[in-house]
C-alpha cells in the first residue's frame, strides 16, 4: 500500500516532436483505485509505464511513499503489473508463472507454494495449476496474470487494458471481480483503459488524459456531471454529452434559433464569453412542446431505452441524441425536443473550458 | 493451400464458401490439385538421388554398372564392410569433433550477440549486421590463400582446432542472422514482465527468453552442424591426414579406389547419417510452435 505522486512527470519519446506526457500532475492516495482514461494515443499507457519504471521520466518526477523513482530500476520499487496481453511465460506453468516473482525475490519455497496457492483459491485456479498457459481460456489466462500481481503483495498494481483481450460478456463479469479484489486487498491500483465505461464503474477516481496532457482528475459523479472542459463531457457518458454551439445574449443561450434560460448564476457567469458551447445530456433532454425543432436521423432501441439520434432542423452539422422510451419516433420525423436547463453545462467556446456559477 | 476439409470447417471460409460461385470453387480445388502434384514431383526429384545412392549402396560393382538399372536384386552388405575397414573412423571423429566443438561455439557467440542485436539495439545495429553479413560475399577461395599462409606460420596446418575455428568464423554471421529473427519474435511483454519480476538479465535469459526461443536455437545449430559436416573446401585444403574430414575421406576413396559406385553409395551413405540423424533429433524441437500461449 502506498501514495504514488506524479509531479509534472513528462516522457518524451526519442524524435517524437512532443512529449507523450506532458507535465502530469496526481495524486494518488493510499489503497485508492485510479483509472486513467483517454482516446488512443493520449499518454495513459505511458504515464503507467512510467510509474512501472518501463519508459524514463525526462523532467519532473514520481513519488512512492514519497520516495522519488526517478532512476529506481522497476525491480526495486515494488510495483506490480498486469499486461494488456498478460505476458505469461510460456515454458512455465501457472503456479511456477505466479511464484516466479517470489523466487525471484528469494522467497522460500514453502512459502513460495503457501502464497501462490492462497492466490490461485481467491482466483479459483487451484485446478489449473500445474498446466502450462497454452492450455488455458482467454479468462483464465487473465486471472493468472491478475494472479501473477497478487502473490507479490506488491505496493502498487499496474494494469494496461487487462480486459480488452475478453469477450463482452466476461468483460463486464471479470470487471467486478477486479474491482471487488481491489477493495479487499486495499492495494494502490492504476489501471489505465480506453473504456470510459470500465472507467466509470471500477474507479475511485478517474484521470481522463488527452494528448498527454490530464484533463481532469476526479471522482466519476464528478466527471460525469461537472466535466472541467468540452472534452471530457465528449468522452465521458455513453451516448455522449450533446454539444451545440450556442451565442450569449441578454436573455440567454441563443442555439439553433431557440433561446435557452439557464441559471441565472450562470448566465451571469458566462457574461463576456461571446462564443460559447452548450452541453446537455441525452437524459435531460425530452420529446415534446420545447424550444428545439430535430429531425431523427436514427433510432436505436434498446428494449427498455430508446436513443433517438438526428439533428436541428436546418443545421445538420448539430447534432443531437436523445433518451427516449419504448415509443419513440421514427427516422425523417420532424419533432420537438425540451431542455431540462437545470441541467445545461456552459464551456468557452475557444478554451473549451467549463463556466461555472 | 487450404485441404477441402479445412475449407469445410474454418468459420471465415464457410462464410466465404457460402456467397462464392460454384465455377470459382471448383477452379481453387483444381488449383489445389495441381499443385499437390508438382509439389510430389519436386519431392521425389529432389528424393530420388538419395533413394538411388542407398539402394545402390546395397549392391554389387556388377549390379551397380548394369546399363538398365537393377531395381530388384539381392542386396549385400560387403561395401559397408570394405568402406568399415578403409579407415573410416578418425575421418568421421574428426568431422564429429570439429562440428560439435564449432556449433557450440557459435551458439555460445551467437546468443548473446542476437539478443542485444535484437532486444537491444543501438543505433549502428544494422551497420554491424550488414556487416556480419558481408563477411559471407567474399567467396572463400579469394580468403583461402591468406588463411593457408597464417596457419602454415602459426603451425596449425592438418589440425583439427584450426578447421573449429575456420567453421565457427564461417556459419557465426548466418547464425547471428537466424537467432536474431527469432528473438525479434520474443513478445516484449514477457521481458518486461521478467523485468517487473525482478528477474536479473541472467535469469531472464535462462528462464523466460531462451526456453522460448529453444526451437530457433535447435534450428540454428542443426544448420551449423550441417554447414560444418559438409565442409570441404577448407578441410581439403588445410588438413592432410591428421585432421581430415569425412568429406575428406569420400574424395580420397575416389582417387584410390577408383570409380567404384557402390562402395562410394556405401560411404556417402554412412557420411549422410549423422546429419540425418541431427535433423530428426531436433525436428522435435522445430515444430514445436515459438512462443505458442504467450500473448493473449
Amino acid at each position: 500500500m502506498a501514495e504514488v505522486t506524479y509531479e509534472g512527470a513528462t516522457c518524451i519519446y526519442q524524435g517524437a516532436a512532443k512529449p507523450a506526457v506532458d507535465g502530469l500532475h496526481l495524486a494518488i492516495k493510499d489503497g485508492e483505485f485510479v483509472v486513467m482514461v483517454g482516446p488512443s494515443g493520449c499518454g495513459k499507457t505511458t504515464a503507467l509505464r512510467m510509474l512501472a519504471g518501463l519508459e524514463e521520466i525526462d523532467d519532473g518526477s514520481i513519488r512512492i511513499d514519497g520516495n522519488d523513482m526517478v532512476g529506481v530500476s522497476s525491480r526495486d520499487r515494488d510495483i506490480a503489473m498486469v499486461f494488456q496481453n498478460y505476458a505469461l511465460y510460456p515454458n512455465k506453468t501457472v503456479g511456477e508463472n505466479m511464484g516466479f516473482a517470489l523466487k525471484m525475490h528469494g522467497v522460500e519455497k514453502a512459502e513460495r507454494a503457501r502464497r501462490v496457492r492462497d492466490a490461485a483459491k481467491m482466483l479459483d485456479l487451484e485446478d489449473f495449476l500445474d498446466r502450462k498457459p497454452r492450455n488455458l481460456s482467454g479468462g483464465q489466462r487473465q486471472r493468472v496474470a491478475m494472479g501473477r500481481a497478487i502473490v507479490r503483495e506488491p505496493k502498487v498494481f499496474c494494469m494496461d487494458e487487462p480486459l480488452s483481450n475478453l469477450d463482452a460478456q466476461l468483460r463486464v463479469q471479470t470487471r467486478t471481480q477486479i474491482a471487488e479484489l481491489q477493495r479487499r486487498l486495499e492495494i494502490t491500483t492504476v489501471y489505465v483503459t480506453h473504456d470510459q465505461v470500465e472507467a466509470m464503474t471500477m474507479g475511485d477516481r478517474v484521470a481522463v488524459m488527452r494528448s498527454g496532457q490530464l484533463q481532469q482528475f476526479a471522482s466519476p459523479t464528478e466527471l460525469y456531471d461537472h466535466p472541467a472542459n468540452v472534452f471530457v463531457a465528449g468522452f465521458i457518458g455513453s451516448p455522449a454529452m450533446n454539444r451545440l454551439d450556442g451565442t450569449l445574449s441578454p436573455d440567454g443561450v441563443k442555439v439553433g434559433g431557440a433561446t435557452l434560460r439557464p441559471a441565472e448564476a450562470l448566465l451571469r457567469a458566462a457574461q463576456g464569453h461571446g462564443q460559447l458551447v452548450a452541453g446537455i445530456r441525452p437524459e435531460h433532454l425530452a420529446i415534446g412542446e420545447g424550444e428545439l425543432q430535430m429531425q431523427v436521423d436514427l433510432v436505436e432501441d434498446l428494449g427498455s431505452d430508446s436513443y433517438v439520434y438526428g439533428h436541428l432542423t436546418g443545421d445538420a452539422k448539430a447534432n443531437i441524441i436523445v433518451r427516449s422510451g419504448r415509443d419513440h419516433p421514427r427516422r425523417g420525423d420532424d419533432i420537438k425536443i425540451a431542455i431540462d436547463t437545470s441541467h445545461l453545462h456552459l464551456f468557452d467556446a475557444g478554451t473549451g473550458l467549463r463556466i461555472d456559477e | 493451400m487450404a485441404s477441402a476439409e479445412q475449407i469445410r470447417t474454418e468459420p471465415g471460409l464457410l462464410t466465404g464458401a457460402a456467397v462464392e460461385p460454384a465455377h470459382r470453387r471448383k477452379r481453387r480445388r483444381t488449383n489445389s490439385t495441381s499443385w499437390g502434384i508438382v509439389g510430389w514431383v519436386a519431392g521425389i526429384l529432389f528424393f530420388f538421388p538419395v533413394l538411388w545412392m542407398v539402394l545402390t549402396s546395397f549392391k554389387t560393382e556388377a549390379q551397380a554398372y548394369t546399363n538398365t538399372p537393377n531395381v530388384v536384386f539381392s542386396p549385400t552388405l560387403s561395401q559397408y564392410k570394405t568402406v568399415f575397414s578403409s579407415g573410416l573412423w578418425p575421418y568421421v571423429a574428426n568431422s564429429a569433433f570439429a562440428t560439435i566443438v564449432s556449433t557450440l561455439l557459435v551458439l555460445l557467440l551467437a546468443t548473446p550477440c542476437a539478443f542485444a542485436l535484437s532486444l537491444r539495439p543501438v543505433k549502428k545495429t544494422r551497420d554491424v549486421l550488414f556487416f556480419f553479413i558481408s563477411t559471407k560475399m567474399l567467396p572463400v577461395v579469394a580468403a583461402i590463400i591468406p588463411i593457408y599462409i597464417a596457419a602454415r606460420d602459426l603451425h596449425l596446418l592438418d589440425n583439427i582446432f584450426t578447421l573449429v575455428i575456420l567453421y565457427t568464423a564461417m556459419n557465426l554471421p548466418i547464425a547471428i542472422w537466424m537467432m536474431r529473427s527469432f528473438f525479434l519474435e520474443v513478445p516484449g511483454e514477457l521481458l518486461e514482465a521478467a523485468q517487473m519480476d525482478g528477474a536479473p538479465l541472467r535469469r531472464t535469459m535462462t528462464e523466460v527468453i531462451l526456453p522460448v526461443v529453444a526451437p530457433g536455437i535447435a534450428a540454428t545449430a542443426l544448420i551449423c552442424c550441417i554447414f560444418s559436416w559438409n565442409e570441404f573446401f577448407f578441410a581439403v585444403n588445410i588438413t592432410a591426414t591428421e585432421a581430415a574430414t569425412v568429406p575428406v575421406f569420400l574424395v580420397g576413396f575416389i582417387s584410390s579406389e577408383g570409380l567404384y559406385f557402390a562402395q562410394l553409395a556405401a560411404a556417402a551413405t554412412v557420411a549422410t547419417l549423422p546429419v540425418v540423424l541431427a535433423g530428426w533429433v531436433a525436428q522435435r524441437q522445430l515444430v514445436r510452435g515459438l512462443s505458442f500461449g504467450a500473448i493473449k
